[in-house]
């Protein structure tokens, strides 16, 4: 009935944490202080090779096991964060900045600019991902900027296009038609109803995207494209780790299990951010 | 395992009723809900027997409950209930499966979505015949074509083929029908069979329904609206909270009310007599409105507004007074929303003009119409979605207050939200917390800001509840007589035009068919189509 | 619904406009042929920008281009003239543009100077494996999500946050970890499959599973909350009260409902499967397109790489040129005319 939905008083809803939400939390917390300041997380050296203590299974002295040099494998996790997080971050940094933008400029211009922007978003859109984060590795060459800037373009068009429609329904929402009524003028009806909720749900998007940043990264990495050894990456760990799935399992398992909890983390904060959103837009 | 067939007799030979429910209770425990509690209703064979209530009162669980489709996480409980003779309570899904399509069909709102998008009107009503196996494969399509034309469907071979979109909302209507009655079942659960259709086709589904009746097939009717229910209930059930109040013929129930709530249900609809006196409390008099010749506020003359081939409004001409309400009616199409948007210059049409205190409006710059619109404001029919969803109440009904420091702007507000009716402690919360009238009532607040002259109301009381849309007319009218304001007031409801309006104008197709004192167009119409509409109004006995 | 990756999906399905007075004109039949070829077109146009964009990318590349163009290949004077020749280099820029359009049009992708072999004979001998693998883990993926989304939907509240979950997890895992635990369990602890190559049809197990899973998270996540949408709509209850079992409802009405909005996921699964395609490669040591795109952005060799990508958004626009038709299919609310 439609009377029913419109008419029932809608109750204010106190605010619960979900456990998942909150061990999430906490994680991303952790990876965090990993990322600025590993030395609290733990004191040895993730580079200090002991070659007598090579492939050495988790033991009390090395929690997760020691890999093929016999570096542990516990420190490479905490310092690899630094790596592994700062390419997901900078890179959806760069995605969510160009893609708000050129998201903007499409739905807020004349119709043949937008027209021009969208069939754009098309195109790049038309080369997955990965792929075209190798074509601009190939010109730029591997490395920690270059690999940022490859996922950072490729995941451009996620975003500009789920902004050009959100500003196409915010633009025609009942709420900016009674603020034309209203006498308000175009540039304020921009800036007061149009851009803030066209931009509110970017938090959302941002930290589910970081997740498939992170997932994108270590995949470049894991192909050798990323940050270069000794330095500990978490896909690059991984790639390293492949010789020696045979004899040493934990080399390959924490690092792929680091990269799959945080993804999971950001997914469920991601979700959590969504449906809190969700459940105040009409 | 009983045979459907055998039932039938069973019924028929012993007289029982269809179905009779004792302290039926319904709850939701994982919502936290009672919907039902405790009660009883009974549908004898051929009986019409009609279930009437507002939103949240528990008609449609009541109804569904009946055909154990009162939806997951619903826990039924009931003293006594009989089924087509037999005691429902032990029934397992099987048992239903029995008897929902073949025993008892069910028909909702909006055949749109109640009939599947994705499948022919044919393939839904074949599927009925299929689970019951009541016609054998070959004989389906030819059944399928019968039944749509018994409801009344032109051309059923052509429409068994089409899907649900590409029907009109009568022929959807009655395509949801035949596929209810395809079974051939004793008993059909009509609810809110014609809620969203225009009044004439809400007349001919009525008049559908009617002849099932009469060919003996029993209905149980779940309505908002007590006058679709006069026309054609036995008896009728007043439902609110969960709670049956008052039970009778629907003659005694609607013309000498026993209690208070149905009382005050059957005042509050708006009509002829209603004019003049208020709707939420019975007999007394809306404050007196200034007579005499008042200046003209709003005039629009000869406006033209096509969409490609389609003439949305053609030729419009119409004056709108100080103080005066005009009424525009319509059906869905007819153009009166357009025209609505063309007054406030949200349009600009595509020949004619709108004049508003004698200076041109239409066609002319927006920045040059901007500061002349706190003039004219709108009251829409969904007052949720012209809400910026970040905004609080006092912030909404303070952005037209520009131009005023800070303080005054809040304390401007507030003494608003007061003046419709609303505490001002509703000032700090979010329109989604509201109620839908308190939502309507903000919307009025808002739209009051600018003092304007004229309030362009676009169904403002279509989607509220009869007691509510009382109190909402009742407060448009006293704002109306302390102000002056001019109403044009947009609806497709007669019995609302009627209360509100001095003149109408009465549309179809773009076109003004008929205009003029709102009396005279209602009792004496000279268009056909006028008379069709008017006579197509359900009327509530007097 | 992760809103990031699936940006078709955020917004909405793509409506046509209404159809004009032609379209009116003409039976049902020439009905179908304005869409397609309006599709087709559109296919072609982006086709040529994409194409475009990947000779745009290498042009304004910083440094030389016949010096990209050779990469790692054997840089003697020969081949430089050669790749001038073969490029035009020394002509206008205009009529380089067109050259290269007109040798794609002719099927020619050019010459890797690395391995000195024309670009189409490499990609034409390793395209198999690549197929065989990417339609196995779609294979894979779509019965998994179909059977995740059938068994869960509208069950009990436990069994559906155990799918949930499941779906969270398998999408949030890289498929080369996926792929890692599978070969560390099965190949190397039980010794069940091999551990690398393609000989043996067994040897696509594996990597079917760790391409296919994420897709089946995906998937089967918008399934299920497909259905279950479907499962509250009115036509439900109304289906429900012509006396249908809860399984007939889904077969004949909600699963329809449900596949929609999983079409519109099909473009982005193509990229992930051809993207993935490259690290599983990489990973189980598998002959196919992968290698070659490892092998050439390492040695920096253009335009094995510029094809690899155009021939990817060859399929790209196929697939999702297909499926548009397909919705159409589906959804009569976008074919026909009122």
């Amino acid at each position: 009935m439609t009377t029913a939905a419109v008419a029932a008083a809608v109750t204010r809803r106190p605010y619960r944490p979900r456990p998942g939400a909150v061990l999430a939390g906490l994680f991303l917390t952790l990876l965090a202080v990993a990322v600025v300041a590993p030395g609290l997380v733990t004191g040895v050296d993730p580079l200090a090779a002991d070659p007598l203590r090579a492939l050495a299974p988790p033991g009390p002295e090395h929690w997760l096991g020691t890999d093929h040099l016999g570096r542990d494998v516990l420190a490479r996790i905490v310092y690899g964060a630094r790596h592994s997080l700062s390419i997901g971050v900078l890179a959806t940094g760069l995605a969510v900045t160009a893609g708000v933008l050129l998201g903007l400029a499409a739905g807020l211009s004349h119709r043949w600019v937008d027209e021009a922007l969208a069939r754009s978003f098309d195109v790049l859109s038309t080369f997955p991902e990965l792929l075209l984060a190798l074509l601009v590795i190939a010109i730029t060459g591997p490395g920690t900027g270059n690999v940022i800037l490859a996922i950072g373009i490729a995941q451009i068009p996620n975003y500009a296009r789920v902004i050009r429609a959100q500003t196409f329904v915010v633009r025609r929402a009942g709420y900016v038609e009674q603020a034309v009524t209203s006498g308000l003028p175009r540039a304020a009806i921009t800036a007061r109803h149009v851009l803030p909720n066209v931009l509110g749900p970017i938090p959302v998007l941002a930290t589910i995207g970081l997740g498939q940043g992170v997932i994108a990264a270590s995949g470049l990495s894991f192909l050798g494209m990323g940050p270069q050894p000794p330095a500990a990456e978490w896909g690059a760990m991984l790639s390293e780790a492949r010789n020696y799935l045979r004899v040493a399992w934990w080399v390959a398992l924490f690092p792929g299990m680091a990269i799959t909890l945080t993804v999971v983390c950001l997914t469920v904060i991601g979700r959590r951010l969504q449906r809190r959103f969700e459940g105040r837009t009409p | 395992m009983t045979e459907p067939v055998s039932v039938r007799t069973a019924v028929r030979v012993a007289s029982e009723p269809l179905v009779a429910v004792e302290e039926l209770r319904v709850s939701f425990p994982s919502a936290g809900v009672e919907a039902v509690r405790g009660v009883s209703l009974s549908v004898a064979p051929g009986e019409c027997v009609a279930v009437v209530g507002e939103s949240g009162s528990g008609k449609s669980v009541t109804a569904r409950s009946l055909l154990g489709l009162a939806g997951p996480g619903a826990a039924v409980r009931a003293s006594r209930f009989t089924m087509a003779g037999r005691d429902a309570r032990g029934f397992g899904p099987r048992d239903w499966r029995r008897i929902r399509g073949r025993f008892a069909g069910l028909v909702l709102q909006d055949a749109l979505v109640s009939l599947d998008p994705l499948r022919t009107v044919g393939d839904e009503i074949a599927e009925v015949l299929a689970v019951h196996d009541v016609v054998p494969r070959p004989g389906r399509t030819a059944r399928v074509v019968e039944l749509l034309a018994s409801v009344g469907i032109p051309d059923p071979e052509i429409r068994a083929g089409q899907y649900p979109h590409e029907l009109s909302g009568g022929l959807r209507q009655r395509a949801l029908i035949a596929s209810a009655v395809a079974a051939d079942p004793e008993l059909i659960i009509a609810d809110e069979p014609t809620t969203a259709l225009d009044v004439t086709v809400q007349a001919q589904v009525l008049r559908l329904l009617a002849d099932r009746r009469a060919a003996g097939t029993a209905v149980l009717l779940i309505s908002h609206d007590l006058a679709v229910v006069a026309s054609l209930a036995d008896r009728v059930l007043v439902m609110k909270d969960g709670l049956v109040v008052e039970e009778g013929p629907t003659e005694r129930v609607l013309s000498s009310p026993g209690h208070e709530y149905t009382r005050s249900l059957l005042a509050a609809v708006p009509s002829a007599s209603s004019r003049g006196t208020r709707l939420s409390a019975p007999a007394v008099p809306l404050p007196e409105r200034a007579a005499g010749h008042a200046p003209e506020v709003l005039a629009a003359t000869d406006l033209s507004l096509s969409y490609g081939s389609r003439r949305a409004v053609d030729g419009v001409s119409f004056t709108l007074h100080r103080g005066e309400t005009l009424g525009v009616v319509g059906e869905s199409g007819s153009g009166k929303t357009t025209l609505a948007r063309l007054a406030l210059g949200l349009l600009d049409p595509g020949s004619g003009e709108v004049r508003l205190h004698g200076q041109l409006w239409s066609g002319v710059r927006e920045r040059r119409r901007r500061p002349r619109r706190p003039a004219i404001q709108l009251i829409s029919q969904n007052p949720l979605e012209s809400f910026d969803p970040r905004h609080t109440v006092g912030r909404l009904v303070a952005e037209p207050l520009r131009g005023l420091p800070r303080r005054e702007r809040r304390a401007r507000a507030l003494e608003l939200l007061e003046r419709v009716g609303l505490a001002p402690g509703l000032a700090a919360r979010h329109p989604r917390e509201l109620s839908g009238g308190q939502r309507q009532r903000v919307a009025i607040a808002r739209a009051l800001g600018p003092r304007p002259d004229v309030l362009v109301c676009d169904e403002p009381v279509s989607a509220l509840d009869v007691s509510i849309q009382a109190q909402v007319l009742d407060l448009l009218a006293e704002i109306q007589a302390e102000d002056g304001t001019a109403l044009l007031f947009v609806s497709h409801d007669l019995g609302v035009v009627h209360h509100i309006s001095d003149r109408v104008l009465v549309m179809k197709d773009g076109r003004v068919v008929e205009e003029g004192d709102v009396d005279d167009v209602f009792f004496l119409p000279r268009h056909p189509y006028t008379r069709d509409l008017v006579a197509a109004v359900p009327h509530l006995p007097t | 619904m992760t809103a990031t990756r699936t940006p078709e999906a955020a917004a909405g399905p793509v409506v046509p406009p209404p159809p004009g007075p032609a379209a009116r004109r003409f039976g049902p039949a020439l009905r179908w042929l304005g869409p397609v070829a309006r599709r087709a077109g559109s296919g072609l146009a982006v086709l040529w920008a994409a194409a475009t964009a990947a000779y745009g990318a290498l042009r304004l590349a910083p440094g030389d281009t016949v010096d990209i163009l050779i990469g790692e290949g054997a840089d003697t004077p020969g081949i430089r003239a050669q790749i001038i020749r073969e490029w035009g280099l020394d002509r206008p820029e205009i009529v380089q543009y067109l050259g290269y359009l007109g040798r794609l049009l002719h099927g020619d992708l050019g010459r890797s100077y690395q391995l000195q072999r024309g670009v189409g004979d490499i990609l034409a001998t390793q395209v198999g494996p690549t197929v065989r693998l990417t339609l196995a883990a779609a294979a894979t993926g779509v019965l998994l999500a179909l059977a995740v989304a059938l068994g869960t939907a509208g069950r009990a509240r436990r069994l559906r946050r155990a799918a949930s979950a499941a779906e969270l997890v398998s999408v949030s895992v890289p498929p080369f970890v996926i792929g890692i635990l599978l070969l560390t369990v099965f190949s190397f602890t039980l010794g069940w499959f091999p551990v690398s190559g393609a000989g043996d049809p067994t040897a696509l197990v594996l990597p079917a599973l760790a391409l296919g899973l994420p897709i089946a998270g995906v998937l089967g996540q918008v399934l299920r909350e497909g259905l279950e949408r479907a499962l509250e709509q009115p036509f439900a209850l109304t289906a429900r009260s012509r006396g249908l079992t809860e399984r007939a409802l889904v077969a004949r009405h909600a699963l329809r409902h449900a596949l929609l909005p999983a079409v519109t996921l099909v473009g982005w699964f193509t990229g992930v499967l051809l993207g993935g395609a490259v690290i599983i490669e990489a990973l189980f040591g598998r002959p196919g397109l992968g290698q070659v795109t490892m092998l050439a952005v390492t040695g920096k060799d253009m335009p094995v790489v510029m094809a690899v990508v155009i021939l990817s958004a060859v399929v790209y626009v196929a697939v999702s040129t297909l499926l548009d038709l397909a919705y159409r299919l589906i959804d009569p609310r976008l074919r026909s005319v009122r």
